[in-house]
């Protein structure tokens, strides 16, 4: 599959890299770390020694929002991955195995969906409060579903088609045809769904983090630190900001990446 | 049409049926001890001792095993017996009836809101292009890429704490919606006003709509006649794909103002362990949003009569 991307897709991309970068260097070009508090430096603004100032515990910012931005990222990327490889093999499956598994699998669709994906995620947070496994898992859940359809009905198109018939003809077994036939298909659909499942999977977490059921303190997370900060914005309001804007150019920059192909 | 909505019934039945069971056993395999959380809740966290706990436990039932629980859920289901609230007592469907009215006028506020935002704004970037297309686009772009409570955040801070407007949350005076509702709708009409401006240009770039200005119309007339119900079968249509961003969008934003509704009491009930309490939320926003659902599938046949979409 070559990969040709827009001007869109483009910015959104080098937007990505610049903060996995951040994500993943930026606490190293920084001493201290994450937790460590520093009472006597509480809420300082942006300087030589803080680049991003520190938090109402002194907490050094620069390298908190970098842990935040990790576990976000973290989230986002296993998310993708587990939903898509579990719902691309379900729709293979459901749309080439019997009708049963078509049936069962399209129940627990209506199911799960009959459910709005965020009262879901509350509820698996409720069983381990403050776990990032089970937001996972709970994510996930949700997400796979989309997989699942798109690669369902493209299989469902191409099983019946002549160049799958007659594979099967002469012989051919179901790997070899999901490889040369359906894979090729679906893979083209799956970098739109999965960039802005990648976006809501942030979204999520940090929504969660914010009605406090999410992701506990002391850990660095965006939401959480969003709600933390809030009392203070009248004193510091570049600490609510900082989050924030961080927040908003992750999910942009996911969003930006999955523009475009949809056109 | 009936067999849509038969098909509706049978899948409101099974989701019910399957939403309630899963939260009951994810409910059960909470950690901790229930008896002690929900006496702490009760008495406050400095009254808790073994004593109060047994009671709380003997009073509730809460040794029984989770097959004999279950079983009793589900009798009581079939009733519409939800239970008392663990914590406060009170039967949980007049407190979900009592929360549901503030939702749902929550909700209405805020999809009518986003209505006269969404539409006007998507119809006049349509008609006119150019500088208010690109300024709408890069707003509904920057809006999108914000979850809904920090549009509700940045809303308080504007209104409220910069130039004490508003209040900041709670409810009982209208004045106490203004803001939850315009957060809701700015996150709807974010996505709703390009869905608006999109159909109106393929409206106003088609063959019927051409004809009918060639035949001597009025842009009103020919507007009013020939392009308002061809747009707004695809904008109904995608009001019922929002719905769900409106359940979630309620969530969010009623935890973020106090608005007493069924978003806050599910994650308050949520934090208290309330279990029969988080079971008629949920139970209750999937029930309601199979129905509203349903209410868009309606709509959607009434404005296009064809009833082609309709399967």
């Amino acid at each position: 599959m070559s990969i040709s991307l827009t001007t869109t897709q483009k910015s959104g991309a080098a937007l990505l890299l610049l903060l996995i970068v951040y994500a993943v260097f930026g606490p190293m070009l920084q001493e201290g770390d994450a937790a460590t508090q520093n009472l006597s430096h509480i809420m300082t603004a942006p300087n030589s020694e803080f680049w991003l100032g520190t938090d109402h515990f002194g907490r050094n910012m620069w390298i908190r929002l970098a842990d935040a931005l990790q576990l976000s990222l973290m989230m986002a990327g296993l998310c993708v991955l587990t939903s898509a490889i579990i719902g691309v093999s379900a729709g293979v499956l459901a749309a080439t195995r019997g009708r049963w598994l078509d049936r069962g699998l399209d129940a627990i669709v209506t199911m799960i969906l009959a459910l709005p994906g965020l009262v879901l995620v509350l509820i698996f947070a409720a069983i381990v409060p403050g776990s990032f496994w089970m937001l996972y898992v709970a994510i996930s859940l949700i997400q796979w579903i989309e997989y699942f359809r798109v690669s369902r009905a493209i299989t469902q198109r191409l099983t019946h088609s002549p160049e799958v018939q007659s594979s099967k003809l002469m012989g051919f077994g179901q790997w070899y045809i999901f490889r040369r036939h359906y894979w090729p298909a679906i893979a083209p659909q799956l970098f739109t769904i999965a960039a802005f499942g990648a976006a809501n999977a942030i979204l999520m977490m940090a929504s969660l983090g914010f009605v406090y059921v999410g992701i506990q303190p002391p850990l660095a997370e965006l939401g959480l630190m969003i709600v933390e900060h809030f009392p203070y914005y009248s004193d510091a309001p570049w600490l609510l900001a900082q989050p924030l804007i961080l927040l908003a150019l992750v999910v942009l920059a996911c969003q930006l990446m999955g523009r475009g192909r949809t056109q | 049409m009936r067999a849509l909505l038969l098909k509706r019934l049978l899948q409101l039945v099974a989701v019910s049926w399957g939403v309630g069971t899963l939260t009951f056993f994810l409910m059960r395999a909470l950690p901790g001890d229930m008896a002690y959380r929900i006496a702490a809740s009760r008495y406050g966290m400095d009254a808790v001792d073994n004593r109060a706990a047994d009671m709380v436990r003997a009073e509730l039932g809460l040794d029984q095993s989770a097959w004999s629980a279950y079983w009793q859920w589900f009798t009581d289901l079939l009733s519409w017996n939800l239970g008392n609230s663990l914590v406060s007592g009170a039967p949980v469907t007049e407190q979900i009836w009592h929360m549901l009215g503030h939702s749902v006028l929550l909700a209405l506020a805020g999809i009518l809101l986003s209505i006269l935002i969404a539409v006007p704004l998507g119809l006049a970037s349509a008609f006119k292009g150019g500088w208010l297309d690109r300024v709408l686009l890069t707003i509904s772009t920057a809006l999108r890429a914000v979850p809904v409570f920090v549009i509700g955040l940045l809303a308080v801070i504007m209104f409220a704490l910069e130039w004490n407007l508003l209040p900041v949350a709670g409810f009982g005076t209208p004045a106490h919606l203004v803001l939850p509702a315009l957060t809701l709708a700015l996150s709807l009409a974010a996505i709703s006003n390009r869905v608006v401006h999109t159909e109106a240009r393929r409206v106003f770039g088609s063959s019927f709509f051409e004809f009918a200005r060639m035949k001597g119309l009025s842009p009103s007339q020919a507007f009013m006649r020939h392009g308002a119900r061809n747009i707004a079968v695809p904008v109904v249509a995608f009001l019922g794909i929002q719905l769900i961003t409106v359940v979630e969008g309620v969530v969010m934003i009623e935890s973020l103002f106090s608005w007493p509704g069924i978003g806050h009491g599910l994650a308050h009930a949520i934090f208290a362990r309330d279990i029969p309490l988080i079971q008629g939320a949920a139970l209750m926003m999937g029930v309601l949003f199979v129905v509203m659902n349903t209410l868009v599938d309606i709509a959607c046949h009434y404005l296009d009569p064809r009833g082609g979409q309709l399967s």
